[in-house]
């Protein structure tokens, strides 16, 4: 599935970083992962566990803050509630996505040369 | 030593990233969008189900396309060139891109695709994206719009079942509906899921098979397709197909 390929792509940023400070491991990975990003955590997981192998995330702790969708008017700023009809019953306006699809590399920590 | 706590450990360095994991896919995609939006064309990310009536839905619309405009396509899947094929028949110039096992287009595999098709005389390119509806939705592509096809046959529940996708599309085409009459399907329910993961729900019903919905497909096409400085909506006729 595609959390292979996210993956492979959050090893290529994270190489990219221990590059530029010279890191000689990579002791962990900190992610935000939006309810609504369409990926599937526990496939990341497993996905990354198979791909640290001989690199150097080999050692890395996977920290992963899962954040809630939440819906709001962009008029109004109403708050609307999961699984409700996504139009504002006031403006009429659609309801913006605030927070939830994020696929995002927060921090990471290594262990420097 | 560690000058935190005094320890013997190797000191580690903490660097705030605050990327998207996806920014190289995101970066193509944009470069994707520049080049559509200079060609002044309408790119449509076209989605949905293995089976849901993509590629019949695109023969259908060529075959019933009004005026002169210049239709493409990019068709992907994870084997045989097909769907191009077919389409190619039907007068749509159309490249294939197969996939081997990845369950989505990506932005770069478009940006290569578009080495090799003349796309720079086109009005729309439908780019046919992987049959499934939960990996797709994740990738920009740098298409204008998204559409979904959710055939009847599906189950009521796919809007809630998948509402990342869902919540992508600017339109979701409802297809085969000559079949509703064979089927207990509620149409209301569907528009329902669709109020629920949608922000701004526009469902059409279409059938490849008699044509119906297919005037008002075209019309939300229409309204769509950018117009180019000073040649208004007027397009060259040009040969059918390759």
């Amino acid at each position: 599935m595609h959390e292979y390929s996210i993956v492979q792509a959050l090893m290529a940023q994270v190489e990219v970083e221990a590059r530029k400070y010279r890191a000689v491991t990579v002791e962990k990975v900190e992610l935000k992962i939006g309810e609504l990003s369409g990926v599937e955590v526990d496939l990341l997981r497993t996905a990354f566990e198979t791909f640290r192998e001989r690199s150097i995330c080999a050692r890395a702790s996977l920290e992963i803050e899962v954040v809630p969708a939440r819906w709001s008017c962009p008029s109004c700023k109403e708050l609307f509630q999961a699984g409700c009809r996504l139009q504002c019953p006031d403006c009429r306006q659609p309801a913006q996505l605030e927070s939830g699809d994020e696929i995002v590399l927060q921090r990471i920590e290594m262990e420097a040369a | 030593m560690c000058e935190t706590c005094g320890c013997g450990d190797p000191e580690l360095v903490p660097v705030e990233i605050q990327q998207s994991i996806l920014a190289g896919n995101d970066r193509v995609a944009a470069h994707n969008r520049e080049h559509f939006a200079d060609a002044g064309l309408l790119a449509i990310n076209l989605m949905g189900s293995p089976g849901s009536g993509k590629t019949a839905l695109l023969e259908a619309t060529a075959t019933a396309w009004p005026h002169e405009s210049r239709l493409g396509a990019i068709s992907g899947d994870l084997a045989t060139t097909r769907d191009a094929d077919r389409l190619g028949a039907a007068g749509v110039p159309s490249l294939s891109i197969t996939t081997g096992s990845s369950c989505h287009l990506d932005a770069e595999l478009v940006h290569t695709a578009l080495h090799d098709l003349d796309w720079h005389g086109l009005d729309l390119l439908f780019i046919e994206n992987v049959g499934n509806l939960v990996c797709p939705a994740v990738y920009d592509l740098g298409q204008t719009v998204n559409v979904v096809a959710l055939s009847v046959t599906e189950g009521e529940d796919k809007p809630l079942k998948y509402p990342v996708m869902f919540r992508k599309a600017d339109l979701v085409l409802l297809t085969k509906t000559d079949l509703l009459p064979h089927l207990d399907v509620d149409v209301a329910a569907i528009e329902d899921g669709l109020a629920r993961t949608m922000p701004a729900a526009a469902m059409i019903p279409v059938s490849a098979k008699t044509g119906e919905g297919i005037t008002d497909w075209i019309a939300w096409l229409n309204r769509r397709l950018p117009t180019l400085a000073g040649a208004g909506s007027a397009r060259t006729k040009t040969a059918a197909g390759r």
